[in-house]
């Protein structure tokens, strides 16, 4: 077989159980491919000899018969994952030469089905950021181009490496991350499949952590049938999160069935903003019009406190990094900042936090710091925490309706240039989010579906958001929208 | 509300970041703009609606108290910047 980087998860997996490859082979012409694409930055810590190590005994299990769905299949891994005796280091400079000595509950669970680790991807630095050009490392680059427009595009972020990774096919799927967006947004930009399971799906130990109540793992993967299959192997309650479901995890693939008929899919006339691009409008239009194609009921619905999802995410989430960051003081791990003559244990830490930690990371702690002092902490933080609630409120109240599903964008615009934001304010850059944060917000699954290209040829999505504990459900309407735009559009390599 | 450069400067040292003073304008200024952004909050009716704690309804699970892990010192200071005789070593804190 030739081009077995090109691959998906489940045709891989087929070819394998049928004998036509090895995961030696696959991992191989992944390790060819990521080592011919260092254009695109998105392997920041290559790890080709674990990746060969667990490619033999994956194929040793596969003889013996003993083989799970991801057995096999070589994978990125985002680096917020604390992966053993690799660096992982958040894309921040702060854990500079951090090798952990253990390894995250999802990422544990990837290996023990014999996935095959083939590195770790860039990101934004902590995931704070929508276009990957806060990190450390420097951007990650998006595979694709406005026609011959050489200039580089960013894959979105934070989840910006894992995005293009798997779009210039340098591995069959990558884990992403998403707090408001962040597995999304940088799906939607790259044209893939990406899906934030409900808070709770994914144990989050061992993930370092931004802001906690909305953080949740998921795949990134090159269509719907693939984000079932990996979202069911990093699924799961651990003991290790106290925030994990204690739910069983249903076989998401063999839902996949593509019947959709009867179900009532909610259109939010909240999401048509102004100044909304047209083609994202034609976008959203048809596919209402396909999902009622395929036999869904497409009904208008109210959520009426989307406007203020932003606001309160600016202020919860920075709340919460501030507090989650504060471990970063010097003297655990990662990076010492040099200390003058008489420095005492302060000076330590503001210096170790000034130079470790990059511009938007700086910002973010502080307003957070903010929010959360004294006599702020009720004008903004529960502020924003009531307005959470009622946030939450809405979707119960259309699920309440009967509604099954919500069609949305994915993102307001297509992928932007690297760059293109660095003189606009951070709240512009913050307005990326706009369609996914509520959904991280009130804890829901939401998956992004790539359908359709915008006139300069780049990839638009369209987001489907879910009832809590039905990514089942959520991936088969998903699975119908995928079939009915048949979108199969690839980056033409440069790199 | 509006923040001035002293109260950057306070946030500063808070959140333990070192921002020299000739930075403290732009801060301050950067803080502002995303304060108005968020000052928006203030149009929604909040009243009697309780804050959110946990996003899924769920009580907190209970363990037994028994210690399930440890003696892994040498791990534990693997990653540190700087650790002398199995202790993390800091500046003098005390004089």
């Amino acid at each position: 077989m030739s081009d077995l980087n090109k691959l998906g998860l489940a045709e891989a997996r087929d070819a394998l159980r049928k004998g036509e490859t090895t995961s030696v082979e696959l991992t191989d012409a992944c390790l060819t491919a990521i080592d011919a694409a260092d254009a695109l930055n998105a392997f920041v810590h290559k790890t080709p000899e674990i990746a060969m190590e667990r490619a033999k005994a994956a194929d040793a299990r596969i003889k013996e018969g003993d083989a799970p769905s991801m057995c096999g299949l070589p994978i990125g891994i985002k680096d917020l994952f604390c992966t053993k005796g690799v660096p992982s280091q958040a894309a921040s400079k702060i854990l500079e030469g951090f090798k952990p000595e253990y390894e995250s509950t999802v990422s544990q669970q990837l290996a023990d089905a014999g996935a095959v680790m083939l590195g770790k991807l860039n990101m934004d630095e902590f995931a704070m950021g929508s276009s990957n050009e806060t990190s450390v490392y420097g951007n990650a680059v998006s595979p694709w181009r406005r026609g011959n427009d050489d200039a580089q595009l960013t894959p979105g972020g934070s989840s910006g490496g894992s995005a293009s990774a798997v779009a210039a096919d340098l591995c069959l799927a990558a884990t992403g991350t998403d707090t408001g967006g962040s597995i999304r947004q940088p799906a939607a930009f790259v044209g893939i499949t990406g899906i934030k399971p409900t808070y709770g799906r994914c144990s989050r130990w061992g993930i370092v952590a931004f802001a906690s109540s909305l953080d949740q793992a998921g795949p990134m993967t090159k269509n719907v049938r693939d984000a079932a299959i990996m979202l069911e192997t990093m699924c799961g309650h651990d003991p290790k999160d106290s925030t994990s479901a204690e739910l069983a995890v249903p076989d998401f693939e063999a839902m996949l069935t593509g019947d959709i008929k009867g179900k009532k899919i909610g259109i939010p006339k909240e999401y048509r903003m102004d100044g909304m691009p047209a083609e994202i409008e034609k976008l959203w239009s048809d596919g209402a019009d396909m999902l009622k194609t395929a036999g869904a009921e497409i009904v208008d619905i109210s959520l009426p406190h989307t406007k203020y999802a932003l606001p309160a995410y600016y202020v919860i989430a920075p709340a919460e990094a501030s507090s989650n960051l504060a471990r970063y003081d010097g003297v655990r791990y990662g990076r010492r900042a040099t200390l003058a003559q008489g420095d005492g244990i302060t000076e330590m830490y503001e210096k170790t936090r000034a130079e470790g930690f990059g511009h938007e990371v700086q910002r973010r702690v502080m307003i957070g710091t903010y929010v959360l002092s004294a006599g702020f902490y009720d004008a903004y933080y529960n502020r924003a925490r009531r307005v959470r609630t009622l946030i939450k409120k809405d979707f119960e109240d259309v699920f309440a309706a009967g509604v099954d599903a919500i069609l949305t964008p994915a993102t307001p615009s297509a992928a932007f240039g690297l760059g293109e934001m660095t003189e606009a304010d951070p709240v512009q850059m913050y307005l990326n989010d706009v369609f996914t944060v509520t959904v991280n917000l009130a804890g829901l699954p939401g998956i992004s579906v790539p359908a359709g290209l915008d006139k300069q040829g780049l990839p638009l999505g369209l987001q489907l958001i879910g009832r809590p504990w039905e990514e089942g459900d959520l991936l088969n309407t998903a699975y119908a929208l995928e079939t009915a735009a048949g979108f199969v559009a690839k980056p033409a390599k440069w790199w | 509300m509006s923040i001035d450069q002293s109260t950057a400067a306070k946030v500063a040292k808070l959140a333990r970041i070192k921002v020299e003073d000739d930075a403290l304008p732009a801060l301050a200024s950067e803080f502002n703009t995303i304060l108005g952004f968020i000052e928006q909050l203030n149009e929604v009716d909040v009243e009697g609606v309780e804050p959110m704690v946990s996003v899924t309804p769920m009580r907190l699970k209970r363990r037994q108290d028994q210690v399930t892990d440890g003696s892994q010192q040498d791990k534990v200071l693997t990653n540190a910047p700087d650790a002398r005789e199995g202790f993390f070593a800091v500046p003098k804190v005390v004089e």
